[in-house]
């Protein structure tokens, strides 16, 4: 019973915040809701024994959404409404929905013929980081491994992308050696 | 689910939050006579002996000043960043086992509020999500100095959350468990069994990240008051701010208990002192720790901040690790 009210609780709570980040002009209001709504998915979680993944991703997340704000505040006055330009509003709103609707297909077939069945259920015996380890090592090792390879790429590249002149320290030159620099490099 | 399990558990976290949002107001009072001691004065000494009232005397004027918003701010995030941060701190709270088992009238009472298995990562990870506030707080209040302070916080929790992360995971390695309890059990042998010996390294860059983690000086970046006014908190008044504040000594306690409980041998008894006692001292030490700190060093700039998480401690928690792993496999 209380799982239930939670569970809910949680899901209109998710899909209201998801929806103002959608529907939303304000970049603050979106991105607020975003992290609201990846903090409460972890709520699932939660409610599924899976405590170890619903912490996992309030961290993951807090953190990634936190990028996202960087960028916000960088690139908007978050403060005001963007102006959003989208000069044909049915075919966008035709297309997103056609696609929300697919995906809401495609997760529910198999629940429909009832094929739905974990294939590692929680068990109480071992603790949830352990059971996390274990499918991760042995079952998926081959796809975890990959992904350690792509975000190693990821961070190469993010690092040659920043490091060019790494070297010289723009917060301790005063404005006309930055001017300097400028005039050299055209 | 019975009766007796939720009658309880309503009743601690009625004791938890009672006894630390007093203990934030308690808290200034100790960290204005700490600072002055060290600095050579005298502190608050007015009001009541020894200024002990000073204490009521904020408490009331910050119930009572009016509670401002200016008008260019965006209300409802305005409205609701002090919220986060005082809620996210006592939220962590809630998987943090602070004393050890007792007994009243025959019902044993565990004094922890969820014995989550996973304890150690919730109360990190919600930590950091509390500094969403101060964040929020900025970015809503359209004033140059709190944007200033909102960017300071993103490269803030940017830096220093690996660095927690990095450094926690030893003793995680060698325990073998995420949950808290299992942490203390661990150190249950006495002062030789305590993991801060065999992991002096995460000790101290665990309690550095808590500096950063709990905007203490030295990395009291987010509300320096010579360069960005009050950063975040510029256009704060009244309660709002006072939950900021909450916040912030909730979190001092929270790193306290935990640093406490990974390193220091938890709630185990030390000596002929009962754990209860033990844990206490070692807490208000880790507190007397953040003060004496605070008064010995100046601020850092942002960018020595992200020097020092990214280019050295980072590394160092990558190779105790690596160094654990070694040990360990051998």
């Amino acid at each position: 019973m209380v799982e239930a009210i939670a569970f809910y609780l949680f899901a209109f709570l998710t899909v209201a915040m998801f929806t103002i980040t959608v529907m939303s002009k304000n970049a603050l209001y979106a991105m607020s809701a975003l992290a609201a709504g990846m903090i409460f998915i972890s709520a699932f979680f939660f409610l599924l024994d899976a405590d170890f993944l619903g912490v996992v991703q309030i961290i993951v997340y807090s953190g990634a959404v936190m990028a996202v704000y960087a960028f916000g505040m960088m690139f908007l006055d978050t403060t005001k409404d963007v102006k959003e330009k989208n000069p044909s509003k049915k075919i966008v709103f035709f297309l997103s929905g056609m696609v929300a609707l697919l995906l809401v297909l495609i997760v529910l077939s198999p629940i429909v013929s009832d094929k739905v069945q974990a294939l590692y259920p929680i068990s109480h015996d071992i603790g949830n980081a352990e059971a996390v380890g274990i499918v991760l090592f042995t079952k998926y090792l081959v796809p975890f491994e990959v992904a350690a390879i792509m975000l190693l790429v990821a961070m190469i590249a993010g690092i040659i992308l920043a490091s060019k002149r790494m070297d010289e320290s723009i917060t301790l030159k005063i404005d006309q050696e930055i001017e300097r620099s400028k005039k050299e490099q055209q | 689910m019975d009766a007796a399990f939720v009658i309880a558990t309503i009743i601690k976290i009625l004791i938890v939050l009672g006894i630390f949002s007093a203990l934030a107001g308690f808290g200034t009072y100790v960290e204005r006579k700490v600072l002055a001691f060290m600095q050579r004065r005298l502190g608050p000494m007015h009001v009541g002996p020894y200024g002990l009232l000073q204490v009521l005397a904020d408490g009331i004027k910050l119930f009572t000043k009016e509670d401002f918003i200016p008008q260019g701010a965006v209300r409802p995030i305005f409205m609701i960043a002090p919220v986060i941060t005082a809620a996210t701190a006592f939220i962590a709270m809630a998987a943090i086992p602070m004393f050890p088992e007792f007994t009243i009238g025959g019902y044993t009472v565990k004094p922890i509020i969820s014995d989550i298995n996973v304890g150690l990562l919730f109360v990190l990870g919600v930590m950091g999500a509390g500094l969403y506030g101060p964040l929020l707080a900025g970015m809503a209040s359209q004033n140059k100095w709190s944007i200033l302070g909102a960017a300071r916080t993103a490269i803030q929790f940017l830096s220093y959350e690996v660095v927690t992360g990095l450094s926690v995971l030893a003793p995680v390695m060698i325990v073998g468990s995420l949950s808290l309890i299992d942490f203390n059990n661990y150190q249950a042998g006495g002062v030789s069994d305590w993991l801060v010996w065999k992991q002096p390294i995460a000790f101290i860059l665990f309690l550095i990240a808590g500096f950063a983690e709990t905007n203490r000086t030295p990395f009291d970046l987010l509300e320096h008051e010579a360069e960005v006014i009050s950063g975040y908190a510029t256009e704060y008044s009244g309660m709002r701010w006072g939950m900021f504040f909450i916040g912030e000594y909730a979190n001092m306690f929270t790193l306290g208990f935990l640093a406490s409980l990974i390193f220091l041998g938890g709630f185990n008894d030390l000596w002929f002192i009962p754990g209860a006692i033990a844990i206490l001292m070692k807490v208000f030490f880790i507190f007397f720790f953040f003060l004496w700190t605070r008064a010995s060093w100046p601020h850092v700039r942002p960018d020595q901040l992200m020097w020092l998480c990214w280019k050295v401690l980072m590394p160092l928690a990558v190779i105790n690790v690596v160094i654990t792993g070694i040990v360990m496999m051998f």
